[in-house]
C-alpha cells in the first residue's frame, strides 16, 4: 500500500517537473487557440499540423538519442537537403524513380557513416565536424541542382506524400508512429537505450564499465543519415518539386522541439514523452500564430526565443530553487543557535 | 636544431604553412585562368576579406573560450540594413555617428548574447541559433519588405569602398582594408599583451582551472561576445558600404564564413590557441578559393560550399593529428635542454665537490 502511494506520489512529481510544465503549456495553447476558431480542435487540424512539418519531427527522433548521447548533428537538414536533390537529378538523369530512392537512403547512410567516422574514431567535437557538415552536403545539393527547381516525379510518388494512406494518415506519418514506436522500446526498455544514456552522462564511465562507446555513437549518426536521407525524401514527394535549399535552416526548429522537450543539452538526460509534448506545443503555436495573422518569419523568431527560452528556464530554475535551499539552511542553523 | 625550434612554435609553423598554401592555390588558378591575377581581382579579394576578417576576428575571441557566436551573420544583415535606412532618410548624419552607430547595435546584441549565455548558463551554440533567427526576424519585421537603395545612400558612404590609402602600381590598398588591418593589429596586441586576452587563452585551455584561479569567467565571456558583436557591427557598416543595396537576406551565410575562416586560420575551440593573424590568414585562404571558383569555368561555382566544408573539416582533423605531433616534438625538444642544463649542473657541483 505504502509503496504503491509512493509510486502515485512519484508520477505526481514527476508532473510537477518539465513534462508538467509542457502539459501545462500545451493546455495554455490550446485554450487560446480554441478561442480564435472552432475549427481549430478539430482532429484533422491536428492531423494536417503533423503533416505540414512532418519531416522535421520524424528527424527530432534520431535527434533526441543523439543529444541524450551528448552529441549533436547539425547536418541533418542538409542531409534531408542532400537526399531530395539527388533523387530529383537523378529522376533527370533517366534512372528509374524506385532505384534513385533506394541510392539517396543509401547515400544517407554514407553521410550519417562518415560524420560517425570523423567524430566517433577521430574524437573530433561533433559540433565542428557536422557544422563542417552541414555546409559540405548543402553545398553538394546545391551542385547537383544549381539554381534549377525540379518537378514532374511520378504520380505515384506525390500521392505518396499528399494521400491518406491509411485511415486520415499519409505514408509520412505512418513512418513517423512506427519510429516513434520504435525509438520509445529501443530508448527506454532496451539494453541499447541504457548505454545512450550512460555515454551521455560520463563517455569516460560508459568506456571503462565495458560500453563499447564508439560503436554506440557510429550506430546512432548511422541512423540519423539515414532518418534525415528519409525524411527528405518524403519532403519531396509531399512538395512535388526539390530546389537546392530544400529543408534549409530545419536545424533551428529540430533542435527546438528536442530541447524543449526537456533533453539536457549537456546530455545524459531526457524522455520522448516530454519531445512528444515539445513536438506538439511548437506545432500548437504556429498554428496559433498563423491564426492570429504572425508572418511565418516572426513565428522563426518565436521559435528561436522559446529554443533559447527552453534552456534558460530550467537553470533560473535550478538557480532559485538553490538560492532557496541555502536560505533554509541558514534559517536552521540560526534556529539552532 | 634546437635554437631552431626555440625561436619557433608549432603555431608559427602552422601559419607558414597556409602562407605556402594560399601561394600554391593562387598558382593553381593562375595556371588555369587566363588573366588570373589582374588589379580588379585584387581589390575584390581584399575588399571581401575586409569584411570577414573583421567578423572573424569577433570570432575568434568567442571561439578562444570554447564558445561559438553563430548569430554574427544576422547582426551583420540589421545593422547594415538599419544604419542604411538612417542614411537615406537623413543624408546629413555624419560618417562618424554612423559609424558609431553601427557598432553600438552591434554591442547592444553581444550584450544580449552575452548576458544569456554567461550570466543565464545557457551553451552559446543554442542561445546563437536562437539569436540568429531573432535578429533577423526583427530585420524582417523593422524594414516592412523594403531594401536600402544605392541611389539614396549619402555620397561618401558609395565612394567609401573606392577610397585608396597608398597604391602600388595598379594595386591599391583600400580604406576599408586599412580598416581591417588596424583591427588586426589591435586586436593582436590585445591578445598577446593585455591581461584580458591571456585570459580569454586560460579559459579555453582549462576552463576549470581559470575558475580556480580566480578569474571573472563569466565577465571575460560576456565580454568577449559583447566584442564579437561591436566587431560584426562594425563590418555591417562596411557591408553596407561596399554592396550599398542592402535586402533582408543580407549577411546570410557569414557565421559559416567567420568560423570556416578561423578554423582554416588555426583557431581552435577546444585547446585556447590560435591567433588574430591565423584568422586573418585562413579568411584571405576562404575569400580567394571563394572568388576563384566564381572565375574557374571548369567547375561550377556551386562547388563552393562543398569545397568549404571539406576545407574545414581536414582544417580540424589535419590540426588534431599533425598539430599534436609537432607540438610532442617541441615540448620533447625543451624537456631534453632541460635534461642538459640539469646535467650540466650535477657536473658542476660534481667539480665543487671534488675541489
Amino acid at each position: 500500500m505504502l509503496q504503491k502511494r509512493n509510486l502515485f506520489l512519484n508520477s505526481l512529481a514527476k508532473l510537477k517537473s518539465w513534462e508538467g510544465f509542457l502539459l501545462f503549456l500545451l493546455a495554455v495553447i490550446f485554450i487560446i487557440n480554441s478561442q480564435q476558431t472552432s475549427a481549430y480542435l478539430s482532429v484533422q487540424n491536428q492531423i494536417n499540423l503533423f503533416i505540414l512539418s512532418i519531416e522535421k519531427i520524424i528527424v527530432v527522433l534520431t535527434m533526441t538519442f543523439l543529444i541524450i548521447n551528448a552529441e549533436i548533428d547539425l547536418s541533418a537538414p542538409s542531409i534531408m537537403g542532400l537526399a531530395a536533390c539527388l533523387m530529383a537529378w537523378l529522376y533527370t538523369q533517366g534512372v528509374p524513380l524506385p532505384l534513385a530512392l533506394a541510392i539517396c537512403l543509401l547515400v544517407g547512410v554514407l553521410c550519417g557513416l562518415f560524420n560517425g567516422l570523423w567524430i566517433a574514431y577521430a574524437n573530433l567535437s561533433s559540433l565542428v565536424v557536422t557544422l563542417a557538415m552541414l555546409i559540405c552536403y548543402r553545398g553538394l545539393a546545391r551542385v547537383f541542382l544549381e539554381d534549377k527547381s525540379i518537378g514532374g516525379f511520378p504520380e505515384w510518388f506525390n500521392l505518396l506524400g499528399q494521400k491518406p494512406l491509411i485511415g486520415p494518415f499519409p505514408l509520412a506519418m505512418i513512418v513517423f508512429f512506427v519510429l516513434l514506436v520504435i525509438a520509445v522500446v529501443i530508448l527506454q526498455y532496451s539494453g541499447f537505450g541504457r548505454h545512450v544514456f550512460v555515454i551521455g552522462n560520463n563517455a569516460e564511465v560508459a568506456r571503462y564499465s565495458g560500453v563499447r562507446v564508439k560503436r554506440v555513437k557510429m550506430l546512432l549518426y548511422v541512423a540519423s543519415g539515414f532518418v534525415s536521407a528519409l525524411a527528405g525524401l518524403l519532403f519531396a514527394a509531399r512538395l512535388g518539386a526539390v530546389r537546392g535549399d530544400t529543408a534549409l535552416g530545419f536545424e533551428l526548429d529540430i533542435i527546438t522541439m528536442v530541447l524543449l522537450g526537456g533533453v539536457s543539452i549537456f546530455g545524459g538526460s531526457g524522455s520522448l514523452f516530454g519531445v512528444f509534448l515539445s513536438i506538439l506545443i511548437v506545432l500548437n503555436l504556429r498554428n496559433g500564430m498563423s491564426l492570429a495573422n504572425l508572418t511565418g518569419h516572426l513565428q522563426t523568431g518565436v521559435i528561436g526565443a522559446l529554443l533559447i527560452f527552453s534552456v534558460l528556464a530550467p537553470n533560473i530554475f535550478a538557480q532559485v530553487r538553490a538560492a532557496f535551499r541555502r536560505r533554509r539552511v541558514a534559517a536552521a542553523r540560526d534556529e539552532a543557535c | 636544431m634546437k635554437r631552431l625550434l626555440s625561436m619557433t612554435s608549432p603555431e608559427r609553423v602552422r601559419e607558414l604553412i597556409l602562407i605556402l598554401l594560399i601561394v600554391l592555390v593562387s598558382l593553381f588558378f593562375s595556371s588555369q585562368i587566363p588573366n588570373y591575377f589582374n588589379a580588379r581581382f585584387f581589390n575584390r579579394v581584399s575588399t571581401s576579406v575586409a569584411i570577414t576578417a573583421v567578423i572573424a576576428i569577433g570570432q575568434t575571441l568567442v571561439f578562444l573560450t570554447r564558445n561559438f557566436d553563430l548569430s554574427v551573420g544576422s547582426i551583420v544583415g540589421f545593422t547594415a540594413y538599419f544604419v542604411g535606412q538612417q542614411l537615406t532618410r537623413n543624408n546629413d548624419i555624419p560618417p562618424a555617428l554612423a559609424v558609431l552607430m553601427a557598432v553600438g547595435i552591434g554591442v547592444v546584441m553581444g550584450a544580449i548574447n552575452g548576458v544569456i549565455i554567461s550570466y543565464g548558463r545557457v551553451p552559446s551554440i543554442i542561445t546563437t541559433i536562437g539569436t540568429l533567427a531573432v535578429y533577423r526576424t526583427l530585420l524582417i519585421e523593422f524594414s516592412d519588405a523594403q531594401t536600402v537603395l544605392t541611389a539614396k545612400l549619402p555620397k561618401w558612404v558609395v565612394d567609401l569602398p573606392r577610397v585608396n590609402i597608398i597604391s602600388f602600381g595598379d594595386l591599391d590598398i583600400r580604406l576599408v582594408v586599412g580598416i581591417m588591418l588596424l583591427v588586426v593589429v589591435i586586436f593582436q596586441f590585445v591578445l598577446t599583451y593585455l591581461p584580458f586576452g591571456r585570459r580569454l587563452y586560460a579559459i579555453g585551455s582549462n576552463p576549470e582551472a581559470a575558475r580556480n584561479a580566480g578569474f571573472p569567467s563569466q565577465q571575460i565571456v560576456f565580454i568577449a561576445f559583447v566584442l564579437s558583436g561591436a566587431l560584426s557591427g562594425l563590418a555591417g557598416f562596411l557591408f553596407l558600404a561596399r554592396f550599398g543595396n542592402v535586402t533582408v537576406v543580407a549577411g546570410q551565410g557569414l557565421e559559416f564564413a567567420s568560423i570556416a575562416a578561423i578554423v582554416v586560420g588555426g583557431v581552435s575551440n577546444n585547446g585556447g590557441s590560435g591567433t588574430v593573424f591565423g584568422a586573418l590568414l585562413g579568411a584571405i585562404m576562404i575569400d580567394l578559393l571563394e572568388n576563384s571558383l566564381i572565375r574557374w569555368l571548369a567547375i561550377s561555382e556551386f562547388w563552393r560550399d562543398a569545397i568549404l566544408g571539406m576545407l574545414i573539416l581536414l582544417a580540424v582533423a589535419s590540426d588534431k593529428l599533425v598539430l599534436s605531433k609537432l607540438r610532442s616534438i617541441w615540448t620533447r625538444s625543451e624537456l631534453q635542454i632541460t635534461d642538459e642544463t640539469v646535467v650540466e649542473k650535477q657536473e658542476a657541483e660534481h667539480h665543487v665537490a671534488k675541489a
